[in-house]
């Protein structure tokens, strides 16, 4: 009974591994030491706060829905902890309120695209510019974190003993890799994760099967305020740093990561696994582009273009492949 | 007030933010005239700030009234505005065909590659969309992540600063007493208010927005009219790139019409047009854009950081949504028909 | 022993009746067929069994206990299950996790065991004899399998009534022997199955008892044996064998021998319709006759161009007609109109007023640059509201507030407009009250008497009738006949569509 198939679920995040290895393999001929760690664990570092944000930003895709206020609620993120630790707040309590504040932010988006079926991009939309209009109101210019007990703490590497020269991961390295299991884990293997699926994919049919769509639209979005804000820590002590001019832009950076990464902009398909590699390749682009020298920085920007355009064709394809083979 | 329904709001948020004004700050509807024989005031500043978005709000409310949308329009003011500048600096010599109207030559070819690159730019946008059958957010994020790129190819880097006359005037310039860029936005608003209006084009429009299978049923090419709509939104982008680095005096293909996409979506939404697409209301998204100015305006009157603004633009968009939200007013009146059952007993 | 009882069932719209009592009942361990054309509620009746709506009045009663289902989810729960034509799962996760969703084996973790879900799934398909790879994605199969893997999800949730809604529409005859084959194991094992459908041919193959609806009404429960087909289709258009049918009235003659407008040859398409050949005269009104399903639409569909064909010739007054991407816009310009089936999803533009939507296909025909001045407009507007009769305040009112027949109305008058040489009309008159069908019918034979060529599909065969001197007849996808003059009558078709 079975038609003839190649897994086509999988060419996308083929694709994307293709695409990572094709460009490190680039790397790796061209630059002496390119292959070492230390420059894997770099582009896992520079990028970590990115692969943060891409994580929920993919959570929110995969259910159909769209999130344009992660930037923002990156900087807000930022300038709340700067200001708050300025006024002698312990940085602990600090970093636990805005992760709060992020999550009931991310739900209250939720709220209102779920219960009153507003239009994603539109309530995110002004989210986004809800979140920096407040990042300005904290204090209008950045803040530098000195000298903080915590942070100095979180300094402190941790060093394994593998290879010839021990592998040393930072402390948001580590927070990465643990938040990009736990998604990975919850969106594969448990109800709640794939219920995201569900959604995303046929929001009629999800209902009649009994699925919950609006509590899990609800979920959704208050992850990704939740990832939002964590990836607000993760740069805020990767620049020691609160401004509220940062990450302007960076959510259709997530969205190209996401894409990139080989989900359905549609919902309902993708791996997270892929956020992760597609956050690495674009990492990539603009370190082979900043090692060459002589090629322009700007043409990162056009590669991702590129690319993203190459993955939106390819999905096209496969929707249209697979939709004839149902036929 | 029939045709015009859809204004009744949003002048009169307009009307409130202006009665505010006249009670709080008066000064704010002081417009005097400078010894050049041009005006000048807050009232002036909002004419003259808000006619990029109108002219962006002007495009983007025909695109999203055929249930699309054109996030690309920031990055396509940044290629028009390096076009423009890379031209306008080249030695005068290269230009010298033209005899001693060398000057008005480089000026002509300025402006004319930015809108043809700006309008291939829409003519892209289409392709991806009607064409190919990609999702409009997704096919217009092409050219949003990529176009800055290719606006840095231009001006190779580096941020192009020109001293021009001619190019200085679109944005700097007045024409009997009001600013240029006033002009400029009136003219392109009519005119494809004109050809919106005055031809089948906007009754076309509606329809495909409205029952795309319908239209086509009736017999109307919907892909030709969506790939037009975004070959409009390129060159209306391509008008505001133009006015924007003629105003600064030079092209910061980073920083040129940043976010501005989102204005002209948000003047649209407010004007009356709905996402969903159908009807639309050009005088709607005028009154928006002005809207929206006006409350950054303000904002600058009153010694707020302008970066500000954006909280509430942010209530705006909420509260727009709400209104135009079904699930939102029927929410409302069941609770408001609970009050009134409640207040009887 | 019965399983599920309706009594009394009534269900009222705004402004219509689509269910006027209905007992209905079904036993365990049967197949019981539910017949009916359009609007004869089967579909509404279905959708309150399964908690999509709430009846107006009588009840429904499960095992003998009373229930009110508020979703198709409680009535899930209850153990009712619905496959839809269309299917409706999630075809892109894999064929154990549609089976299993909202019920997953979860281990030790808490988290999904998906090897036990693997397990669950080949065991619920085992129940029906399949065995496939339960890890592929849903989509990567049939949709005889996908109907397939919907009814093991049904079993999964221990689903004591299963209704098939119309699942042959996509499947070819192999196909559809398997499904029948597992119905018959999953009625023996004592599984009671409301099978809807209209395929005369499958209901004598596979269903124990038919029930037959009209006009919202129950017109009887019969055992399938004792049943004839020429028994069942006079009952479901409700008319008796022994009735001539309305007086013929004396059809336009001239058309007899009036030029070919309209020449079709082996117009076909794989999956809609196998090619058709046929012929339409000037002034003349050729009526395609057929039950639900016999592919008079598609054939209308691949006329105009809605849906690109796989064979065929056409040809407008002698003028072959490219197939070369043969489009709606091309229909028009060779002077041919279509009224399509629904008119709310292919006619009208619902935001836009009664001027605008009449106006319409008359101005994309003249292009962007060509307008109708506002006074053209008006007259077009006032002409055709004055000769139709469109119940409308003014020209100005959004076309979605008028009522159905109304809305018709404005479809008309938008292709009259464009005055064509051959109309097609697809069910004009299906939901629109008795006084405008009437106008509507008067109409398209006034048309006719002043030159223009019709083509009229509908399923009320005394329009087919009454109106037109040749009758197309079809069933199952293919032409099975022609009738004209004096042999078209109502127990002729009927006669043909039984065979």
């Amino acid at each position: 009974m079975k038609k003839p198939h190649i897994p086509v679920r999988f060419v996308p995040i083929g694709a994307t591994i293709f695409v990572f290895l094709l460009a490190y393999a680039i790397g790796i001929a061209n630059f002496r030491n390119f292959g070492s760690l230390r420059v894997f664990l770099n582009l896992l570092h520079d990028n970590a706060y990115l692969g943060v944000a891409a994580i929920g930003a993919m959570v929110v895709i995969l259910s159909g829905g769209i999130d344009l206020s992660v930037g923002s609620v990156i900087a807000f993120t930022g300038m709340l902890i700067a200001k708050m630790i300025d006024c002698g707040v312990n940085a602990c309590w600090a970093i636990l309120l805005a992760i709060v504040l992020g999550a009931l932010f991310g739900m209250l988006q939720g709220v209102l695209i779920s219960t009153f079926e507003l239009p994603p991009f539109l309530v995110t939309l002004g989210g986004m510019f809800f979140a920096r209009g407040c990042s300005y109101i904290v204090n209008e210019e950045a803040m530098g974190i000195l000298n903080n007990p915590v942070f100095n703490f979180i300094e402190n590497k941790l060093e394994i003993p593998i290879g010839s020269r021990g592998l040393t991961l930072e402390f948001i390295d580590i927070l990465y890799l643990v938040l990009l299991i736990i998604a990975i884990v919850f969106t594969q293997r448990t109800h709640a994760g794939r219920c995201i699926y569900a959604v995303g994919e046929n929001e009629q049919a999800a209902t009649l099967m009994g699925i919950p769509v609006r509590r899990t639209k609800i979920m959704v979005y208050t992850i990704a305020g939740f990832c939002s804000a964590v990836a607000g820590i993760v740069f805020t002590i990767y620049l020691k740093s609160g401004n509220p001019l940062s990450c302007v832009g960076l959510e259709m950076d997530a969205i190209a990561a996401t894409v990139i990464g080989g989900t359905l902009l549609t919902g309902g398909v993708g791996y997270m696994i892929g956020s992760f590699f597609g956050v690495l390749v674009l990492g990539l682009i603009q370190v082979l582009i900043m090692f060459q020298g002589n090629i322009n920085s700007w043409w990162t920007r056009i590669i991702v273009g590129a690319l993203v355009l190459v993955f939106i064709f390819m999905q096209n394809l496969i929707t249209k492949i697979s939709k004839k083979s149902r036929a | 007030m029939g045709r015009f329904h859809h204004l009744k709001w949003p002048l009169v948020a307009l009307g409130l933010l202006l009665l505010y004004n006249l009670i709080f700050k008066p000064s704010f509807f002081v417009v005097e005239m400078t010894a050049d024989g041009y005006l000048y005031g807050s009232l002036i500043d909002i004419l003259n700030h808000s006619s990029k978005v109108v002219i962006l709000a002007t495009g983007m409310t025909l695109v999203i009234a055929t249930g699309g949308v054109d996030i690309s329009v920031g990055s396509v003011m940044a290629i028009a505005g390096a076009a423009a500048a890379s031209v306008i600096v080249m030695p005068r010599d290269v230009f010298a065909f033209a005899g001693g109207g060398a000057n008005a030559m480089a000026f002509a070819l300025a402006v004319l590659l930015a809108l043809a690159l700006a309008t291939c730019c829409g003519v892209w946008n289409g392709f991806l969309t009607a064409g190919c059958g990609i999702q409009p957010m997704v096919a217009t994020l092409v050219l949003m992540v990529a176009g800055r790129g290719i606006a840095q190819l231009i001006t190779d880097g580096t941020i192009i600063t020109f001293d021009d006359p001619y190019l200085n005037f679109i944005g700097n310039g007045h024409f009997l007493t009001l600013p240029f860029t006033t002009w400029i936005a009136a003219t392109l608003f009519i005119t494809v208010v004109l050809l919106t209006r005055k031809t089948a084009l906007g009754l076309f429009v509606e329809s495909v927005g409205n029952n795309e299978k319908a239209s086509r049923y009736a017999g109307i090419e919907a892909r030709g009219v969506k790939w037009l709509v975004y070959a409009v939104s390129g060159f209306c982008a391509g008008v505001a790139g133009l006015m924007v680095s003629s105003n600064i005096k030079c092209a910061d293909a980073n920083h040129a019409g940043l976010y501005l996409e989102l204005d002209a979506i948000l003047a649209t939404v407010i004007g009356g047009t709905s996402m969903a697409g159908g009807r639309f209301y050009l005088s709607g998204s005028l009154v928006g854009a002005v809207l929206i100015q006006t409350v950054a305006t303000m904002m600058y009157a009153n010694d707020v950081n302008p970066a500000i603004v954006a909280v509430p633009k942010a209530v705006i968009v909420i509260v727009v949504c709400l209104l135009q939200s079904e699930t939102f007013r029927s929410k409302l009146s069941l609770a408001f028909s609970r009050k009134a059952k409640g207040g009887v007993a | 022993m019965e399983i599920l009882r309706t009594t009394g069932i009534e269900k009222q719209f705004r402004g219509v009746k689509a269910l006027k009592g209905v007992d209905f009942s079904v036993d365990t361990g049967e197949v019981h067929a539910l017949m009916g054309e359009n609007g004869a509620g089967k579909s509404t009746l279905i959708k309150i069994i399964t908690g999509v709506y709430e009846p107006t009045a009588g009840r429904v009663q499960l095992n003998g206990t009373e229930c009110r289902f508020r979703s198709p989810l409680d009535a899930e729960r209850a153990g009712i299950s619905t496959v839809y034509q269309e299917v409706n799962l999630l075809p892109d996760l894999s064929v154990a996790e549609n089976i299993c969703i909202g019920r997953e084996p979860r281990n030790r973790l808490g988290l999904i065991d998906r090897k036990a879900m693997r397990e669950r799934a080949r065991k619920a398909l085992a129940r029906l004899d399949i065995d496939i790879d339960v890890s592929e994605s849903l989509s990567s199969y049939s949709i005889a399998v996908q109907q397939l893997v919907a009814i093991a999800r049904a079993l999964d949730v221990d689903c004591k009534l299963l209704i098939l809604d119309e699942p042959t529409s996509s499947l070819d005859e192999n196909e559809v022997n398997e499904l029948f084959t597992v119905m018959r194991k999953l009625r023996d094992e004592g599984m009671a199955i409301i099978f809807i459908t209209h395929f005369l041919d499958q209901v004598y193959a596979v269903s124990d008892r038919i029930t037959i609806l009209r006009d919202g009404q129950k017109v009887g429960t019969y055992k399938t044996a004792e049943l004839s087909r020429v028994e069942m289709v006079a009952k479901m258009l409700g008319k008796s064998l022994a009735e001539n049918g309305p007086q013929v009235v004396a059809k336009h003659d001239a058309a007899e021998n009036g030029e070919i407008v309209l020449d079709v040859t082996d117009l076909g398409r794989r999956g809609m319709v196998h090619p058709v050949s046929f012929q339409v005269r000037k002034g003349e009104q050729v009526g395609f006759a057929g039950l639900l399903g016999a592919g008079r639409s598609e054939v209308a569909q691949l006329l105009f161009g809605v849906e690109s064909r796989d064979s065929g010739r056409l040809s407008m007054h002698g003028k072959p007609l490219s197939s070369m991407f043969w489009s709606p816009r091309k229909a028009v310009k060779a002077k041919i109109a279509l009224i399509a089936e629904d008119r709310k999803v292919t006619g009208i533009i619902p935001d836009l007023t009664v001027r605008e939507n009449i106006m319409l296909a008359l101005q994309a025909s003249k292009g962007i640059w060509n307008t109708l001045s506002p006074k053209e407009q008006q007259d077009l507007t006032d002409k055709y509201i004055q000769l139709l009769g469109i119940k409308t305040p003014d020209g100005e009112q959004q076309v979605k507030n008028l009522s159905g027949g109304n809305q018709q109305k404005v479809l008309i008058a938008r292709w009259l407009a464009t005055q064509p040489d051959l109309m097609i009309l697809d069910e004009p008159t299906r939901g629109i009250d008795v006084g405008a069908k009437a106008e509507i019918e008067a109409l398209t034979k006034d048309l006719c008497e002043k030159g223009m060529a019709v083509i009229f599909i509908s399923s009320e065969l005394e329009e087919v009738v009454r109106d037109c001197g040749r009758v197309v007849v079809l069933r199952d996808r293919r032409k099975i006949g022609e009738l004209s003059g004096e042999q078209v009558s109502l127990p002729n078709i009927m006669k043909m569509i039984a065979e």
